[in-house]
């Protein structure tokens, strides 16, 4: 037979021998995707600043996760898209006013800090960007808690001009916005917490490509609406204002630092919303998202321990 | 009819069927030379009955099953047995094979008595199936006789026909639906015999609409055979998933479909079987799929057992440009064969040649904890586990969390977006724990 010579060469590897079309470098990119309408609006709304403090924060991760991949002699590629995911997730819950080396400082802390040291991606414990944003929090909390007026911004005038962010009127009872400009994102804010209409329309994009499943999401704003509501604080501002739509459907999805299964991931989103109003209602700041995440990224081992499939033919069941 | 049955969890890889399936079965010719592994099935390899200058007639029988669970093996063709030795098995090592060189007369042996279902006995069947080499010819190739034989204490109340070819790509047992119906539902018929029930159910995916139209009008009239139609997705046609869909009856782990009081034997294992026990004509040849985007003319042979691949793939009009990879089988749990000179066994159901395009030589990358894995895996298992705990030799772990109940059906490394190969790990475990037990 004339295909006898190359006989030898053939493959064998194991099944299966075809794959689906997602690879991890097509779900970052679908995650970037997702973000670019509220990235836009916060160039809209915070002028050139927000570009900037997006760019910094971008080569603070890239760079620094080369530069630690190159150190520790790690194999593999050098970007699978999931520094950049972190990078535009951290500049997003930061103000467009932060200072660029405070920003820079963050970025590099939640790549190095938040995800290198495990082992890179796919090992952390903990949300890298959140990680960035505890720490840069807990070293200038001033800087990260005095928000530009949009309008100000916008005409380059970025640190004459502060406003209380809707969130403040969760604590007092005044409610600051309305629903429509909370909705939209004419508020005051972080880079990405302002607008749920755009985080939201990218958050379905995420769901219709099939990159993230509702579950968590849905469980994390349904628990804030239904705490909230309980305790008597207006339910629809409680979801609309802050950082809540931008953590559920970007931060505490994000696979790494979530529980794998469905019940997992059931328990995992009420967590979140459950802690969000509770730090929100009774801590010391005024937004609960990122230390409401960051404590239940910390009890994932635990859930999936716990919250495991039914397995077939399990006896007893 | 029943509605649309389905399983939790599965895969939709793309079907491929429609490259194949119009195209009729065809008689393939006999080749120049036959190699007959005498281990085609699951069991001890059948113990050789020939030798090398033997003169042998078509349907002889040249290898004895050896013990319950072995089958046994028969001259594809009349011919002169030319050499017996060691070759290479599709599977990948050498195992002893019996070499033929057919004389062209395809002169038949004298065969058993030919027989209808009335004046044949259970028992009688029996014998017939194992004396005539019948083995599942879905792919695992268990010998079929030893299914046909439950343990007394075993009730059994269901047997189901296997109908579902969800391996992309094969065509074979769509084929034989609707060129061999009336012969499917005889099988069928035969089985329920042997086992002494009342109640059958040949399990359809819903992509073969003109299969299910031509068996519900061959089934018309008769009286315990239904037929279940069940959604298109993979893989559904796993034994135990077809039994929960049924039966609603759940196999337990380490367990067999027997100890749910059910028996699935594959569509064209029942067309083997009513040509053995009827005919006396031993499983000599089967219908194999050869297919995939690098075979010039996509095909259903009847092949005999024995022929090389690479004569079946040159009468197919050859590879389009030289093969990198063939696979017997379909492409979710196919097995990657050494090279096209191996022979088609009982257990072939396709030779599929990809594009060279179409195989994936991706590198794996670090788990991102997707849960993709988690939720395809039909058995409830966490599949991305298994492959921290085999790396990391826990193989006390791995079997709490339950890997013997893996099947390897692929679905957790189809989605797998880190392209991690997990059933090689599985495997690998498996096979580390089967000697830990020793």
């Amino acid at each position: 037979m004339s295909q006898q010579n190359s006989d030898k060469l053939l493959a064998m590897n194991i099944s299966p021998h075809v794959f689906d079309r997602q690879t991890t470098k097509s779900i970052m990119r679908d995650v970037v995707i997702a973000l670019v309408p509220a990235m836009l609006a916060s160039f809209y709304f915070f002028g050139m600043r927000a570009l900037l403090v997006v760019l910094v924060s971008l080569a603070g991760c890239v760079i620094s996760e080369i530069i630690f991949k190159k150190l520790v002699k790690k194999d593999g590629p050098l970007l699978d898209g999931s520094a950049t995911v972190t990078a535009i997730l951290f500049a997003f819950c930061v103000p467009a006013t932060l200072p660029l080396y405070m920003v820079l400082f963050g970025a590099v802390a939640g790549t190095v800090v938040g995800k290198m040291v495990f082992g890179g991606l796919g090992y952390n414990i903990f949300n890298p960007a959140l990680v960035g944003r505890a720490i840069v929090m807990a070293s200038w909390t001033r800087s990260m808690t005095s928000w530009p007026a949009q309008g100000a911004a916008f005409l380059g005038i970025y640190d004459a001009v502060t406003r209380a962010t809707p969130l403040e009127g969760l604590k007092t009872g005044q409610y600051s916005a309305s629903y429509l400009d909370l909705f939209i994102g004419n508020v005051g804010g972080s880079l990405g917490e302002t607008s749920a209409l755009l985080i939201l329309l990218g958050g379905l994009f995420l769901i219709f490509r099939n990159v993230i499943k509702p579950v968590i999401p849905a469980s994390f704003i349904g628990s804030v609406f239904v705490l909230s509501y309980l305790l008597g604080i207006d339910p629809i501002y409680s979801i609309l204002a802050g950082g809540v739509f931008l953590g559920a459907f970007f931060m505490a999805t994000d696979y790494v630092t979530s529980p794998i299964s469905f019940k997992g991931r059931l328990i995992f989103g009420i967590g979140c919303g459950v802690l969000t109003v509770m730090i929100r209602k009774f801590g010391g700041y005024p937004e609960g998202v990122c230390y409401a995440i960051l404590f239940m990224n910390g009890l994932v081992p635990l859930i999936d321990k716990y919250a495991k499939p039914r397995v077939f033919g399990e006896q007893g069941r | 009819m029943f509605g649309l049955k389905t399983f939790k969890g599965g895969v939709h890889p793309r079907g491929m069927k429609s490259i194949s399936e119009n195209a009729a079965i065809k008689e393939m010719p006999i080749p120049d030379e036959l190699v007959i592994p005498l281990s085609q099935h699951t069991g001890a390899p059948a113990e050789l009955l020939v030798k090398k200058g033997d003169k042998v007639l078509k349907g002889q029988k040249i290898g004895e099953a050896k013990g319950f669970i072995s089958a046994c093996v028969h001259s594809p063709a009349s011919g002169e047995v030319t050499n017996v030795a060691p070759y290479m098995h599709p599977l990948g090592r050498k195992a002893m094979s019996v070499f033929i060189k057919p004389d062209g007369l395809d002169e038949w042996a004298q065969l058993p008595e030919k027989k209808n279902l009335n004046n044949i006995s259970p028992e009688e069947i029996i014998s017939r199936v194992k004396e005539s080499g019948i083995v599942g010819l879905g792919g695992a190739a268990f010998p079929s006789h030893v299914k046909l034989s439950p343990p007394k204490d075993k009730k059994i109340d269901t047997l189901i026909i296997n109908a579902v070819e969800c391996e992309p790509y094969l065509t074979a047992d769509y084929r034989v639906m609707l060129e061999e119906t009336e012969k499917v539902i005889l099988g069928t018929k035969i089985f329920l015999k042997a086992l002494g029930i009342g109640r059958a159910a040949i399990a359809v995916e819903n992509n073969k609409p003109k299969a299910i139209e031509k068996l519900s009008a061959a089934l018309a009239g008769e009286k315990g055979i239904e037929l279940l139609v069940m959604e298109t997705k993979y893989p559904q046609g796993s034994e135990k998933q077809l039994i929960a869909a049924l039966t609603k009856r759940e196999v337990p782990q380490g367990k067999l479909p027997l100890d749910v009081g059910v028996v699935v034997q594959n569509v064209g294992t029942a067309c083997a079987a009513a040509d053995a026990v009827m005919q006396g004509k031993p499983l000599i040849d089967r219908v194999v799929t050869v297919t995939g985007g690098n075979i010039k003319e996509p095909s259903n042979l009847r092949v005999r057992i024995g022929t090389r691949f690479s004569d079946a793939i040159a009468y197919c009009g050859g590879a389009i440009e030289p093969p990198k990879k063939v696979i017997m089988g379909g492409p979710m749990m196919g097995i990657a064969v050494p090279g096209t000179e191996v022979p088609v066994v009982k257990g072939t159901s396709g030779i599929l040649l990809l594009k060279n395009s179409e195989i994936s030589f991706e590198e794996s990358g670090p788990c991102i904890r997707c849960g993709r894995c988690v939720e395809v895996c039909p058995m409830g298992l966490a599949p991305g586990r298994f492959v921290e705990e085999t790396e990391f030799k826990d193989f006390d772990g791995a079997l709490k969390d339950s890997i013997m109940n893996c099947m390897e059906c692929g679905s957790c490394s189809f989605v797998c977006p880190a392209r991690r190969p997990m059933v090689h790990w599985i495997k690998l475990a498996k096979s580390q724990i089967g000697k830990m037990k020793k």
